[in-house]
């Protein structure tokens, strides 16, 4: 079946079969592979995109659910001249990363906790990140980035 | 992970999805948020033939007040129950339990009406319906019956829905004066309960129930009994298991579960004031 989505500003329709997956359609298909797949079971956020704004589990939902709405991966994140968004940025300065595999899922997720709730507290940070496994554990640094965007 | 192949089907009324389900029988599955059948589908323990998305049905996203009581539309999502200021002060029960499903990526997906239609005893939402006194409402080809959500829930995974039903809403007696409290006990933020129990006391009735303890969302009838005759919350809460018949898994033996309950049950019956 014909799927289309606006993937970061860019209208793109596949062939793909109704069992595709939306992770799958983003790597395989629009060949956006920033986008990570970790546990494949809605658990680990590796996998965590903005649908119509909001964070979602794209190895949870079918491309076909979604045909016709707007996606944003990690790719459309930063401006076009490479300017990173603030919370790309904050991540950066606070060293919010070793490993870097969650990373993607996690900017994704944090920024639309953000986007949710201006004035988050530790505690609410902490909890809101409750999908996202870091499995360098490296949870601290990440939670100092998204107060600092947060405070911001 | 990719699901057994099925044919797609994508409705936009509650009679183009009524249609789909005569015509397949029980080989058609409605799918919703999608954030259980998806799962099992991936892990091929369910292999519908057709799926049939109900995604588009805007009419049935909605929180209403109608002759005290809150009406919710079965494609309401998590994300949109548990911010919602009607859920908050007349059934602030609701409002928690939905808050701990999951975490903010599963709540935006996930739906109330496809959480109870999966029927899983493990599920947070359930047991604060049944603690609330809620009815379900579910349209088939004779129209609508109402089916209280006592009797709804009939099996593990089983529910009273027939193959050519689908749910399409829930009735919530309003509380806004109830104290309540929601336990929830796991080991990692995001995971299911091991045991979990909802508690709701208002103008001297109580409603009590408890997750993962049965192989349904299940309500500690003996526990509102206590209640009922006068019994504190550490005598209400010894009578917590009482007729439960919960597993044992990699996360708790049965024992250590019924031990859950009773603790987890004083807690709340406390934090609701007993």
């Amino acid at each position: 079946m014909e799927v289309t989505l606006n993937i970061n500003g860019v209208e793109q329709s596949h062939d793909v079969e109704p069992r595709t997956l939306l992770v799958q359609f983003i790597r395989e298909s629009a060949g956006l592979t920033g986008t990570n797949i970790g546990c494949d079971t809605s658990s680990c956020g590796a996998c965590t995109v903005h649908l119509n704004g909001e964070s979602i589990k794209s190895c949870t939902v079918l491309a076909a659910q979604v045909d016709g709405m707007e996606v944003t991966t990690i790719e459309g994140l930063a401006q076009s001249d490479g300017t990173l968004h603030p919370m790309q940025q904050a991540f950066h300065e606070c060293h919010a990363l070793q490993c870097g595999y969650c990373t993607p899922g996690m900017v994704m997720a944090c920024v639309s906790l953000v986007e949710e709730n201006q004035t988050l507290t530790e505690d609410e940070v902490r909890e809101g990140l409750e999908g996202n496994l870091c499995r360098c554990t490296g949870y601290h640094n990440i939670v100092k980035a998204v107060l600092e965007v947060s405070e911001a | 992970m990719i699901p057994a192949n099925f044919d797609y089907l994508r409705v936009d009324s509650v009679e183009g999805a009524l249609e789909a389900l005569q015509e397949h029988g029980d080989e058609a599955k409605l799918i919703a948020g999608g954030h259980s059948l998806l799962p099992l589908m991936k892990f091929r323990l369910s292999a519908p033939a057709y799926l049939v998305d109900i995604n588009r049905l805007d009419d049935l996203k909605y929180v209403r007040e109608e002759n005290g009581s809150l009406v919710i539309g079965a494609l309401t999502r998590h994300s949109d129950i548990e911010a919602n200021s009607l859920v908050k002060e007349n059934a602030g029960l609701l409002a928690s339990a939905t808050h701990h499903v999951g975490d903010p990526q599963v709540r935006h997906r996930g739906t109330i009406g496809g959480a109870i239609a999966h029927g899983d005893p493990a599920s947070d939402i359930p047991s604060a319906l049944l603690a609330l006194n809620a009815t379900v409402v579910v349209t088939g080809p004779e129209g609508t019956r109402d089916i209280p959500i006592d009797d709804f829930f009939v099996g593990f995974l089983e529910t009273d829905l027939k193959d050519d039903e689908m749910l399409t809403q829930i009735k919530v007696p309003s509380v806004p004066d109830a104290k309540w409290s929601f336990q929830k006990f796991n080991r990692r933020a995001q995971d299911w309960a091991i045991v979990g129990a909802s508690v709701l006391v208002n103008n001297g009735q109580s409603g009590v129930s408890l997750v993962n303890m049965h192989s349904t969302p299940f309500r500690a009838t003996a526990v509102e009994e206590a209640i009922a005759s006068g019994a504190n919350a550490k005598e209400a809460s010894e009578q917590a298991a009482i007729g439960t018949e919960p597993t044992s898994d990699i996360n708790a033996s049965v024992e250590y579960r019924k031990h859950l309950a009773r603790v987890l049950v004083k807690r709340g019956l406390e934090e609701a004031g007993l």
